[in-house]
């Protein structure tokens, strides 16, 4: 039965032989929204999409006790059976007033938010396009719609152009997915260019803005708000799993008829709804979101500090600064000895290998938090440094730009 | 036929700016096991020939295609316009 899997056992060995199995760290202890115990030592979390650090914010996990307390650990039921409480319609509610749309729907994960979405919206006859470079949730829910899918070039508004050309004359409605910023390189999509060729195509435009809610815009809305292209942007998905700090997802329209996903959209229907505790942290996580902004400031520091540091330092970087600062790594080996070099330095960061990155190439990828302090920043370049000098590996600029030209 | 002769020497130009191809292809090259290319590489290709055929050959129609010819095939079905329908 799991013959077919030597190949990937063989590759996940070769990953895991030069030190520590990078995707089954188990932290002992987790600390703070900053650090873990891992082995009995401390390590500085550089990975970790805690974007606003609300996970130990004392109202969050109050409402989350007081949850608990007072309506069970679980619901025990979907959300079209005896799993829908108060609490879960309230926070649809207090979702779609943050968003300023019409009405926002509530799934068990970031991940079913997607699949529920797009599997909801299209179906056979319908036409998906999808960024190349989208996150596994939007392949997945592609797979899951039953939809003709077509992939166009990452961040390439000409390419998604023609593509739109040469479907118009087949029927059904397409969808033009993006993302806000990707999780990958920490690159953001030209929003404003591809909602324009939306507009023109007569296409519907979903953004999800997983790594870009509470990150991005005047009141942390995502790149559509930064950008000023709300009204073109017909569908909103995003998680609660990083700038709010728990777990779920949502989806969020100005439609009128949205609420009919609730009786089609498989992935919202068949699964147990979010127990109390996250409904009623992620509610207050919103609180938080919209009544500190100084939040949002503290995380484009830290992002800024992070990349003006690591470029100091002489390293590539993969995008501009943000929340993700991703080095490339010239080649697996390097990379994952990187990786366990930080993670004994007491930094931990996210390895990235394999089809999951843009284009193939070994990424080490970092999310700074708003809860990360100067000196915790000051601490991981002084380790990043060391390491990328100790393997002569600061990113080879040229090769790092050549890189970027041609994923351009 | 004589298209196909065409495509396929599009399709063999096309995949030598992808990968460093290691022998001569023919319309019965495996495009996995023969050209040593990986996914990622794969979908370069594809892009770059929807591209210059100016056409879209949507993501299931991919499962199909194995060998050189597979591809040429699609390609030449497919003229100007989607190779879906």
């Amino acid at each position: 039965m799991l013959a077919k899997y030597r190949a990937l056992r063989e590759d996940h060995a070769a990953v895991s032989a030069a030190g520590r199995d990078p995707f089954g760290v188990a932290f002992d202890t987790v600390l703070s929204a900053t650090e873990a115990t891992l082995d009995g030592r401390r390590v500085l979390l550089l990975g970790t999409n805690n974007y606003l650090g609300l996970t130990f914010d004392r109202d969050c996990v109050a409402a989350a006790v007081a949850a608990t307390e007072a309506e069970g650990t679980g619901t025990t039921g979907s959300r079209i059976a005896n799993g829908s409480y108060g609490g879960h319609e309230a926070l649809e509610k207090r979702l779609a007033r943050f968003l300023r749309r019409r009405g926002a729907m509530v799934f068990s994960t970031g991940y079913q938010a997607n699949l529920g979405t797009l599997a909801g919206l299209a179906g056979r006859g319908d036409h998906l396009l999808l960024d190349a470079d989208s996150h596994a949730s939007i392949y997945d829910g592609a797979r899951l719609a039953g939809a003709q899918v077509t992939r166009f070039r990452h961040n390439d508004p000409d390419d998604l152009r023609r593509r739109l050309r040469v479907l118009s004359s087949q029927p059904g409605d397409k969808l033009v997915v993006v993302e806000g910023i990707y999780s990958m390189l920490g690159d953001t999509a030209p929003l404003r260019e591809i909602a324009a060729v939306k507009r023109e195509a007569g296409a519907w435009l979903l953004v999800d803005e997983a790594h870009s809610l509470g990150v991005l815009g005047a009141e942390g809305r995502g790149l559509a708000e930064a950008e000023g292209v709300e009204a073109e942007v017909d569908f909103v998905v995003g998680t609660f799993s990083k700038s709010l700090g728990a777990v779920g997802g949502f989806c969020a329209s100005d439609l009128p008829d949205f609420d009919v996903l609730r009786i089609a959209s498989r992935p919202y229907m068949f699964t147990a709804s979010l127990p109390p505790s996250v409904v009623a942290s992620v509610a207050r996580g919103i609180d938080a979101m919209d009544a500190r902004p100084e939040l949002r400031a503290r995380l484009a520091e830290n992002g800024r500090a992070l990349h003006a540091g690591l470029a100091a330092a002489g390293f590539a970087l993969g995008a501009g600064p943000g929340p993700i600062v991703s080095l490339r790594m010239p080649d697996r080996e390097t990379a994952i000895r990187f990786w366990n070099l930080l993670l004994a330095e007491g930094v931990y960061t996210n390895l990235a290998v394999g089809t999951a990155t843009p284009g193939g190439k070994p990424l080490l990828r970092m999310s700074v938090s708003a809860a990360l302090t100067a000196e915790q920043l000051a601490f991981a370049v002084a380790a990043i440094g060391r390491v990328g000098a100790a393997l002569g590996a600061r990113g080879d600029n040229d090769t790092a730009a050549a890189a970027v030209a041609a994923a351009e | 036929m004589a298209d196909e002769q065409k495509t396929l020497r599009q399709v063999v130009e096309a995949l030598g700016s992808v990968a460093k191809v290691p022998g001569p292809v023919t319309m019965g090259t495996h495009i996995l096991h023969d050209l040593n290319l990986d996914s990622v590489a794969v979908m370069d290709l594809v892009m770059l020939l929807e591209e210059r055929f100016d056409t879209v050959i949507p993501m299931d129609r991919l499962a199909e295609i194995e060998t050189v010819g597979d591809l040429v095939r699609l390609l030449s079905r497919a003229g100007s316009g989607a190779a879906g329908g």
